[in-house]
């Protein structure tokens, strides 16, 4: 039986992928960004180890909930496509249990894309930054496993929600956010584009970690910005893809 | 038709008899649309709710507005009282003025005494001398009928927040009754029932029969109160007006006669419907008319009020009064029970703004219109004021005209009362159980006297063989207390108005209650799953020490889950053994209003980890913290809790911030919506539901002014924030925000 590192469950999930969901927060990420609010998922050997039978047993309990809300599960990080045997055995079952799958993922894995998306209803990509020498330094790592991993899903066509972190001073810019749009335009099979607003509720773990947090002097995003930036988002986008989330009240 | 004031009803066996449920059924409308009909307050109802929230902020500066310390509590013994007579389109208070408090001696005199005292009164001696030297009071009579070891499981906290003191409350008359029927035929129906009451007189029929004679007199009065205020209520209420203010009457003249700990309203919104509904047909008035003669009725619910110690009001905080109104569910027949005027009453909490009182509770249905489903869920994230409950798991039960007295308890409005009874800490019965029977608070012994488990570390199947011991050895104790409490109250603070609102052979529930579930069961799960070894100091445990971890209550774990089950179903089984008073049915419920914080105080060191003195989680909340996979988790463990064992209520309290519900409205009102569906399509009874923020609690601590109506619910209730004690804030800010980022 196939085992992974998992760091934890959240059973009510309310905003990532569509109703309520069960997260699964994976460990092991190859990424390292700035931003970064679960850097206790960073490390592959982290967490605890569970069977995909544990795992699904978990979720099933919570069918009730998924079949009022359309909801399901999403699996999430770290990165879920560091652990590709799992993710694909683990989200088959789903399907056969007619539980909704969504994988939430900044793209970088270690391949086996297609079959896992065979078995994925929804992709949650994060796009981190749109600019190659800016992605290398809030990320760590260049552009090349993004594009590798959002060629699958192009060419498998899942449907795909687009996320982006906006923090202050970095990926708050008015032309930044058209840029992005223009690349979203080149993505078919976009469903719905999420701006999420930077905020500092992670920072904590930094501390106990004894990691130096990079954002020390970064404040959160003012709600009135956002609020502007997907105009500005709305304006560019094709209207195919004109389906942006409105944000909260 | 009997009465002219009934044209237009579709008549019925509730036209020659006494039979509310029969009335609505043949003559209600059910509602399915949504709440764009609903319409804003109306200038009179600004201005007199304008006045009523002046008065309202300088209680909460003064404790009280006044007391009137030289009249004896009674439905006729105030004259009447206007806050803006002018204005007011449904009158009565409580006294001459609004907000001016009752002594309410029959209760207790010493309690009376007390709280004036609190406050800076004093009550008039001669009252102080007559209710001491001449007439005695339930308060007395208790005490002389108890027994050692009852005087001291109450004073160790065993058994805590009895009704031995003051009213016991927990009764809802059918207030509908009035309006329905006027006070004449009611009064009729009861002198017939007396008459009947024949044959030997054994203590039963007695009793019975002087009990009629006192709720006869109550009728009587009440028509006299309220023609105090110009009214002549001896005939039935011939339009919607009329049948606010007559229903309000009634439960006027209850608040005036007792003061219990709860005095919920019942069930009134689709009864009043039907009136209402008969004078928009007629066009006798419009829908503004509907929501004001709704509005003001509870401006007057808002300002009801009753004497309370400061103690009292350490244990259930906010000077509570629990005006509990039940709203929605599903009739028997599948027709649903909401009607415009559902919503009507949720409305009032925004034409008047978020507020605790009455203790709006939603009966929810997996089949409530969706339309009703989500404006529910709307006014719970606008307002934290509403409360829900399993229509699904009390109507095969209670049937669909039932009613919830106080926070959780079903009873069928005007056919079933209940002897409420507080709870036992079934924390520190299980300290009793490590202890060998002795307190370990006090040292002394109180229970019966065990062997010590032996070994250094505790062995599960040893604890709860004790355990169990201790637990039949409690309920024994608490269900015979709870006998000597009510017959006492019904011998000397009998509640004559409140009855004769009532069947004169009423069906009696006994509710009795439990604290600190979650810290017994991950107490025993540590014992089970960890190594736990007492720290003991002459030979009780002061502390406990914690080798590995255990599963935890809260986290959907079925190891622990089913230690909860299995301590609910024995304990209902202990109660049952034994004969309580009138032949009242065992009930039990998990609820602990705001009181799990002195129940914590008064409890020990406990073997999952707690300190002593740290609070325990309300009702049937895991413990703060230990729900870590997220608030369904912690849902799905409370709902395993069966209704069956807990016919009193399973009361869950769940905070959430409002960016973790959802994006926007839309999606925050949808996600909601489907938790309840979820929650309550197990088979679940109560959810509170909160959607605030943390810092802004923690900002209304350190400047109340600038949240006069912040309200959120309690487990069971909703209070004020700014009415709590310092400690209950930190209390319910430190209780589990589910706040994923």
């Amino acid at each position: 039986m196939i085992k992974a590192r998992v760091h934890s469950i959240e059973t009510m999930g309310l905003v990532d992928g569509p109703g309520i969901r069960v997260v699964v927060f994976m460990q092991g990420c190859k990424l390292r960004c700035a931003y970064c609010h679960n850097p206790d998922t960073w490390d592959i050997k982290g967490g605890q180890e569970m069977t995909v039978d544990e795992l699904i047993n978990k979720v099933k309990r919570y069918k009730i909930y998924f079949q009022r809300s359309k909801g399901g599960v999403t699996l999430s990080g770290g990165d879920p496509l560091l652990q590709p045997e799992f993710v694909i055995d683990f989200f088959k079952r789903c399907k056969q249990e007619g539980i909704h799958t969504a994988l939430d993922t900044s793209g970088y894995g270690i391949g086996k894309y297609d079959e896992i998306l065979k078995w994925t209803d929804l992709v949650l990509l994060d796009v981190k930054h749109i600019d190659d020498i800016e992605h290398k330094k809030l990320t760590g790592a260049d552009r090349h496993g993004f594009f590798e991993f959002l060629n699958a899903v192009k060419r498998d066509g899942t449907k795909l929600w687009i996320r982006h972190v906006v923090v202050p001073g970095i990926t708050d810019g008015e032309e930044h956010i058209k840029k992005l749009a223009k690349f979203i335009n080149t993505i078919p099979n976009v469903e719905k584009i999420e701006l999420l607003p930077y905020h500092v509720h992670g920072v904590n773990k930094y501390k106990e970690m004894n990691i130096k947090y990079r954002l020390e002097n970064v404040p959160p995003l003012d709600k009135d910005r956002l609020e502007r930036l997907y105009e500005i988002l709305n304006q560019n986008l094709t209207t195919q893809h004109a389906i942006v989330d409105k944000i909260a009240m | 038709m009997r009465f002219a004031e009934w044209n237009g009803f579709v008549a019925g066996k509730w036209t020659e008899d006494i039979d509310v449920r029969d009335f609505i059924q043949k003559n209600y409308t059910p509602y399915e649309g949504d709440s764009s009909f609903l319409v804003g307050p109306t200038e009179r109802t600004n201005k007199v709710w304008d006045k009523a929230k002046q008065l309202l902020l300088e209680e909460i500066k003064k404790g009280i507005i006044d007391l009137d310390t030289d009249t004896v509590s009674g439905i006729n013994a105030y004259k009447p009282g206007y806050l803006d007579k002018e204005n007011e389109v449904i009158v009565g208070f409580q006294t001459d003025a609004p907000l001016k408090r009752i002594v309410n001696p029959w209760g207790g005199i010493r309690m009376a005494v007390n709280a004036a005292r609190a406050y800076g009164y004093e009550v008039n001696p001669n009252m102080v001398e007559i209710f001491t030297k001449y007439r005695k009071t339930h308060n007395q009579g208790v005490f002389d009928a108890y027994t050692d070891e009852m005087k001291l499981a109450r004073k160790t906290g065993v058994i805590t927040g009895l009704p031995d003191a003051y009213g016991r409350g927990r009764i809802i008359g059918d207030y509908r009754r009035l309006p329905l029927y006027g006070a004449d035929f009611l009064i009729e129906k009861k002198k017939e029932d007396k008459r009947n009451l024949n044959g030997a007189m054994t203590d039963d029929v007695i009793r019975l029969r002087e009990e009629l004679t006192e709720q006869i007199k109550a009728l009587e009065e009440l028509k006299e109160m309220a023609q105090s205020y110009g009214y002549d209520i001896s005939r039935p209420a011939k339009d919607a007006k009329e049948a606010v203010q007559w229903l309000y009457f009634a439960y006027l003249a209850a608040i005036k006669q007792q003061n219990g700990a709860a005095m919920s309203l019942g069930r009134v919104s689709t009864f009043l419907d039907i009136y209402i509904e008969r004078d928009l047909r007629n066009g006798a008035i419009t829908e503004e008319e509907a929501q004001e003669l709704i509005d003001q009725f509870v401006i007057k619910l808002r300002l009801a009020r009753h004497l309370r110690t400061p103690e009292y009001n350490e244990l259930f905080a906010g000077d509570p009064t629990w005006v509990t109104e039940a709203i929605g569910g599903m009739g028997l027949d599948g027709r649903t029970l909401v009607t415009k005027t559902s919503f009507r009453f949720l409305n009032t909490l925004i034409n008047l703004g978020p507020a605790p009182e009455p203790n709006m509770t939603v009966l929810w249905s997996v089949d409530l219109p969706e339309n009703f489903k989500k404006f529910c869920a709307e006014i719970s994230i606008k307002t934290d004021s509403v409360q829900y409950e399993n229509d699904d798991v009390m109507r095969p039960i209670f049937g669909d005209d039932y009613a919830i007295a106080c926070c959780v308890s079903a009873m069928k409005v005007g056919k079933q009362m209940q002897f409420f009874g507080a709870r036992a800490n079934l924390a520190k019965a299980l300290l009793y159980a490590i202890n060998g029977g002795k307190d370990e608070v006090l040292k002394e012994q109180v229970g019966p006297k065990v062997e010590l488990p032996e070994g250094e570390y505790l062995n599960y199947d040893d604890v709860m063989q004790k355990f169990e011991k201790m637990m039949a050895w409690l309920a024994e104790l608490y269900v015979n207390t709870m006998n000597v409490i009510h017959y006492m109250h019904d011998k000397y603070a009998y509640e004559s108005l409140q009855l004769a609102l009532h069947d004169t052979n009423v069906e009696r529930l006994m509710a009795f209650g439990i604290a600190g579930l979650s810290v017994a069961v991950d107490s025993l799960s540590a014992i089970k799953y960890a190594r736990v070894k007492p720290i003991r100091e002459d030979g009780v445990a002061v502390d406990f020490e914690i080798e590995g971890d255990y599963p935890k209550f809260g986290n959907d774990d079925d190891r622990v889950d089913k230690i909860a089950v299995e301590i609910v179903e024995k304990f209902i089984n202990e109660l049952r053994k034994h004969k309580t008073y009138r032949d009242a049915i065992h009930t039990l419920s998990v609820l602990t209003i705001t009181s799990n914080v002195v129940y914590g105080k008064k409890t020990g060191s406990t073997p999952d980890g707690r300190k002593q003195g740290e609070p325990f989680a309300p009702g049937a909340n895991p413990m703060h913290g230990r729900d870590i996979n997220g608030a369904l988790a912690s849902l799905n463990s409370v709902a395993k809790i069966p209704y069956s064992s807990c016919m009193d209520g399973v009361s869950n309290t769940f905070s959430i911030l409002p960016d973790a519900l959802g994006k926007n409205m839309e999606d925050r009102i949808s996600n909601l919506v489907a938790i309840m569906d979820g929650y309550f399509g197990q088979g679940a009874h109560h959810l509170n539901v909160n959607v605030l923020n943390r810092e802004m609690l923690e900002d209304a601590m350190e400047h109340p002014e600038k949240y006069p109506s912040l309200t959120i619910r309690v487990s069971g209730y909703a209070v004020n924030f700014a009415r709590l004690t310092r400690e209950q804030q930190l209390e319910v800010i430190k209780r589990t925000f589910h706040e994923r980022v």
